[in-house]
């Protein structure tokens, strides 16, 4: 066991170290990187002091050294285009992406998996064909234009629910929490419905083609022949073997939450970091750029590290050895 | 002992030998055209799907307008409704945006630039993917764990991500780049997450032929890995790579469509569906849906049908359903 | 009284090629307490039997016509869940793989209580002292202990001691035993089988045992069927029909089991092979293969019937001209 999170330890470092290279050759190599430390309205006099401290002649391993340890202390240097220290930045923003992200993937899984459930044991049916006609349409719809169908709806032809920005924010420490006002849930229906789509689909497709694979196994046959009722057959062995690999895949996808937050913001004008990305793309602002980048591999290598402790601890034949005797 | 390896050889193409001439009638009468010609879905589907790349392929012949030449525009005719409302006229069937555009002529010009990109994405990836997954199968050793695990870092993150990056990095490295460097580096950064599934697949199946005795037997005779390859493990692997082809054509397709809609997708030369959207989206408010909506439609039944038919192909290929 | 009866059995797959019958009006029963083996090649039907009987027949495989009595009973015309009250509390069924037969995220213990709870009404500490009590007998060393591990903790053949005890955790009186062996190491393939035979007569239970291996027949075995291309072509005790096959097949068979003790250049076979279910021949279906055919063989069917031979008790019954002939003719 200790083994195991060991060597998951090391691959994870081996993953930011390779990500944070790549986040260094941007840094250094496209622009300049004493203005991206500085910001453009530094002085001439400023810019020369930095760059002999950064010691620009100084052989590569050492400046990757120096980007590494202040990328560990989250120092990305200043935005091109906001002229504000980019960890500043990214630390306004994360809160709403965050809240964002949990809202959505929580309502993916709560109505996800009874929906692939209800399509793998019911299969052939008419709700059950019409869930999967609205997977197929939840697959073939790209998120920007949920949103835009949502605002058109919502907002444009009924006016029932605004279409931009995150409403009324309450600020607890140095959190901005957008829950705990009326204006603030009311802003985040339709991004989270957005966001949520996507994924919804996906863990319903997934948890219905693994259930139908698990139906099919010897032990529920074994389990049928012994007279089990549907009820153990189905939640009781059925969904618990299910769930587990599902558990994982969906683990993994995360990452594609955090990925379609950027379309979902976007559409919204929701000022999480998915839209400071988007504008630091355009504006080829590199070092938003860098830093999103490093944090994305962070958020990344933690849940994937998760997923497989979480693997872990649910298949027992991980968890416990093999014995003998025959 | 040769006469032998040729009948083995022989067995092992797994294909449907009816004996009739025409391949045609051949492909009609195999159980994957019995399971297309029971299914509707299907076959509305690749009607639907036809139909589109036919408009994009002839755009110039069959649309009625060529949207993008400045000259031909009339900006008297701007922000016109489709036709079958008040304000509209046939001229525009489906409206005009605000540049007096003909929407149903960009539709089709839109579609065709989409498709391209869409198309193209997938075939890169297919041949890298292809390619890598042969190699590390056949090799094994090192290059096999090497490549594995790369898929596997390369799985967690998502298409648009690594797209978007890549984007992001293309204009910062060349500020001024032209046209087709600009869709290059599109349909590179769309193919870069989509080789992994393809090389996967296509490994593990060249590891269960690897060690089955015919490819034994011709390795031990002297034939070059190289034939053994193509000739008994690509046809084997065909089935699975048609079905992922499809579903990567509309997810690229999408890709393309939401990178355009972001800003950092096709040049604005060339606008495609995503391109439009985006256009139409600062009218919504206004009232002028129709700019936003039609663009939007095609892309979903685009999407929609190349769905469909990969759906339907995959559970035709599987035996196990049947 | 019979425990199983099966009459006229017809077992139909509809297919875009057509409906192929795979069993075609078989007819056989089991005594209670009795061991029944049913062997054949692979697609001659065995395993369709079995799970006919249980009910567990897949789609869109179906039973087309017959009937199956337990106790008098017709049970081939329940639903599902009148069905369920009958598998594993009458009728138990063990299948071939042990390693894909027991779900890996439960422990053993928890998989045997559930069973005895779902059958009979016994709290969870009886419960467990039952399926301790059951490893026991299935000869798992330290049950009490072993009760709470995984399957993947067994060796091959422990698993398949314990889906033994498995099936016969809610006390079913008779077992279909789905090539229990095929999946174990030859080394232990005597035991299970002495196990299974030893823990069945303790409980009085009979077995239906499925296989190829006749030699796993004549060990365990009273009676035996003979199936061929979804039909019976004889039954009767095992050492009748091993030592005195009456069927031109089953001699086949037995002739083409080697014999250490004679030396051979060529091992003997059964020319041809067994028919493929779209093309089963008009008559007796070994006719094409058959050393002993003549005319009526290739016209028509032939029924099941005994064939009456001095000494035996219980006359084999086969289904062949040959012996039709014999009897008719008053020929003994």
């Amino acid at each position: 066991m200790l083994a195991f999170v060991v060597q998951r330890l090391i691959q994870a470092i081996m993953v930011m170290v390779s990500v944070a290279f790549i986040a260094f050759l941007l840094f250094q190599y496209v622009g300049d990187p004493v203005l991206f430390m500085l910001g453009q309205d530094a002085t001439a006099d400023q810019i020369a002091a930095l760059r002999k401290d950064l010691g620009l002649d100084q052989p590569f391993i050492v400046q990757f050294g120096h980007f590494l340890w202040n990328a560990v202390q989250g120092e990305f240097g200043i935005s091109l285009r906001q002229g504000a220290k980019v960890s500043q930045l990214i630390a306004n923003r994360f809160p709403a992406t965050l809240e964002l992200a949990v809202i959505a993937a929580g309502m993916a899984l709560l109505l996800g998996i009874p929906m692939g459930v209800y399509a793998a044991l019911r299969r052939g049916t008419l709700p059950s064909q019409l869930l999967m006609t609205f997977s197929l349409l939840g697959v073939s719809l790209p998120t920007f234009l949920i949103g835009i169908l949502l605002i058109l709806f919502f907002a444009v032809l009924l006016g029932w629910l605004p279409s931009f920005g995150r409403g009324d924010v309450v600020k607890i420490g140095w959190w901005s929490t957008g829950l705990l006002t009326v204006k603030g849930w009311q802003h985040i229906v339709l991004p989270a419905l957005t966001l949520t789509v996507f994924q919804l689909t996906l863990i319903m497709r997934l948890v219905r083609a693994e259930m139908l694979e698990v139906l099919r196994t010897d032990y529920i046959k074994f389990a049928r022949a012994r007279g089990l009722s549907n009820r153990a057959i189905h939640f009781g062995h059925a969904l618990k073997n299910t769930l587990v690999p599902v558990m994982t895949i969906t683990g993994l996808q995360l990452g594609g939450l955090i990925a379609f937050a950027i379309i979902t913001e976007t559409v919204f004008q929701w000022p999480g970091m998915g839209l400071l990305f988007i504008q630091a793309v355009t504006f080829a602002d590199v070092p938003v750029m860098a830093a999103y980048l490093c944090l994305i591999a962070l958020i990344f290598v933690v849940i994937n590290l998760t997923v497989d402790l979480l693997y872990f601890a649910v298949d027992p034949r991980l968890r416990v050895g093999k014995a003998g005797g025959h | 002992m040769l006469a032998k390896l040729a009948a083995i050889e022989a067995n092992s193409h797994k294909k449907d030998s009816d004996g009739m001439s025409n391949p045609i009638s051949r492909w009609l009468n195999s159980d994957v055209g019995y399971s297309f010609r029971q299914s509707k879905t299907a076959m509305v589907a690749a009607f639907i799907a036809v139909v589109f790349i036919f408009c994009a392929v002839f755009a110039k012949w069959v649309a009625p307008y060529n949207p993008f030449d400045a000259a031909s525009l009339e900006l008297m005719d701007s922000r016109l409704p489709p036709a079958w409302s008040a304000e509209g006229s046939t001229k525009y069937l489906l409206g005009t945006d605000d540049q007096g555009r003909d929407i149903l002529s960009a539709l089709m010009y839109g579609t065709r630039i989409s498709l391209v990109v869409g198309m193209a994405s997938v075939m890169l990836s297919l041949v890298v993917g292809v390619s890598l997954g042969l190699i590390a199968g056949f090799r094994g050793g090192w290059l096999d764990a090497f490549l594995m695990r790369l898929c596997d870092v390369m799985l967690s993150f998502p298409a648009i991500l690594v797209a978007l990056l890549i984007a992001g990095v293309g204009r910062a490295v060349f500020p001024d780049a032209d046209d087709s460097l600009a869709f290059g580096v599109l349909i590179i950064s769309i193919s870069l997450t989509g080789w992994v599934q393809y090389a996967r697949t296509v490994r593990g199946t060249t590891l269960v032929e690897r060690n089955k005795e015919y490819v034994q037997a011709a390795r031990v005779t002297g034939v070059a890995p190289l034939r053994i390859m193509l000739r008994h493990v690509l046809p084997n692997v065909l089935g699975p790579v048609t079905v992922l082809a499809t579903i990567q054509v509309a997810s690229a397709i999408i890709t393309e469509a939401t990178l355009s809609f972001l800003g950092v997708g096709v040049p604005p030369t060339s606008p495609s569906l995503g391109t439009l959207i985006r256009i139409g989206n600062d009218f919504l408010f206004s009232g002028e849906w129709w700019i936003t909506i039609f663009p939007g439609l095609t892309l979903v039944l685009i999407a929609l049908s190349v769905n469909l038919l990969g759906d339907w192909l995959r559970d035709a290929l599987n035996p196990r359903l049947r | 009284m019979s425990l199983l009866e099966v009459k006229n059995l017809v077992v139909e797959f509809p297919s875009r090629h057509g409906t192929l019958r795979a069993l075609d009006e078989i007819s056989f029963d089991i005594a209670p307490g009795e061991i029944l083996g049913v062997v054949g090649e692979s697609g001659a039907g065995k395993s369709l039997t079995g799970a006919s009987i249980i009910g567990l027949l897949e789609p869109p495989g179906r039973i087309a016509s017959g009937q199956i009595l337990l106790e008098g009973q017709r049970i081939d015309n329940l639903n599902n869940d009148q069905m369920r009250s009958i598998r594993g509390r009458k009728i138990g069924a063990i299948f071939q793989d042990p390693l894909t037969s027991l779900n890996p995220l439960y422990s053993v213990g928890k998989q045997l209580t559930e069973t005895i709870q779902a059958h009979l009404p016994v709290s969870d500490q009886e419960a467990r002292q039952r399926a301790i009590g059951l490893l026991q007998d299935t000869g798992i060393p330290a049950a009490a202990e072993r009760i709470d591990h995984y399957p993947h903790q067994f060796s091959g053949g422990m698993r398949q001691r314990v889906v033994i005890a498995l099936a016969l955790a809610a006390e079913p009186q008779l077992i279909v035993a789905d090539e229990p062996t095929t999946a174990l190491d030859v080394s232990i393939q005597a035991q299970i089988i002495s196990l299974l035979k030893n823990v069945c007569k303790k409980r009085g239970a009979a077995v239906m045992l499925i296989t190829h291996d006749m030699g796993v027949i004549a060990e365990t075995c009273d009676r035996v069927a003979v199936m061929y291309a979804g039909r019976i072509a004889e039954i009767g005790p095992v050492h009748q029909v091993i030592n005195h096959p009456e069927h031109p097949y089953t001699a086949g068979l037995m002739a083409s089991i080697p014999d250490m003790d004679i030396d051979r250049e060529r091992l003997n076979q059964i020319d041809g092979a067994m028919p493929r279910l779209n093309a089963i021949p008009k008559g007796c279906a070994f006719n094409p293969r058959c050393p002993q055919v003549f005319d009526r063989c290739l016209q028509e069917r032939p029924d099941l019937a005994a064939v009456a031979r001095s000494g035996q008790n219980t006359p084999t019954q086969v289904a062949c001209w040959l012996h039709h002939a014999n009897t008719l003719e008053g020929v003994s």
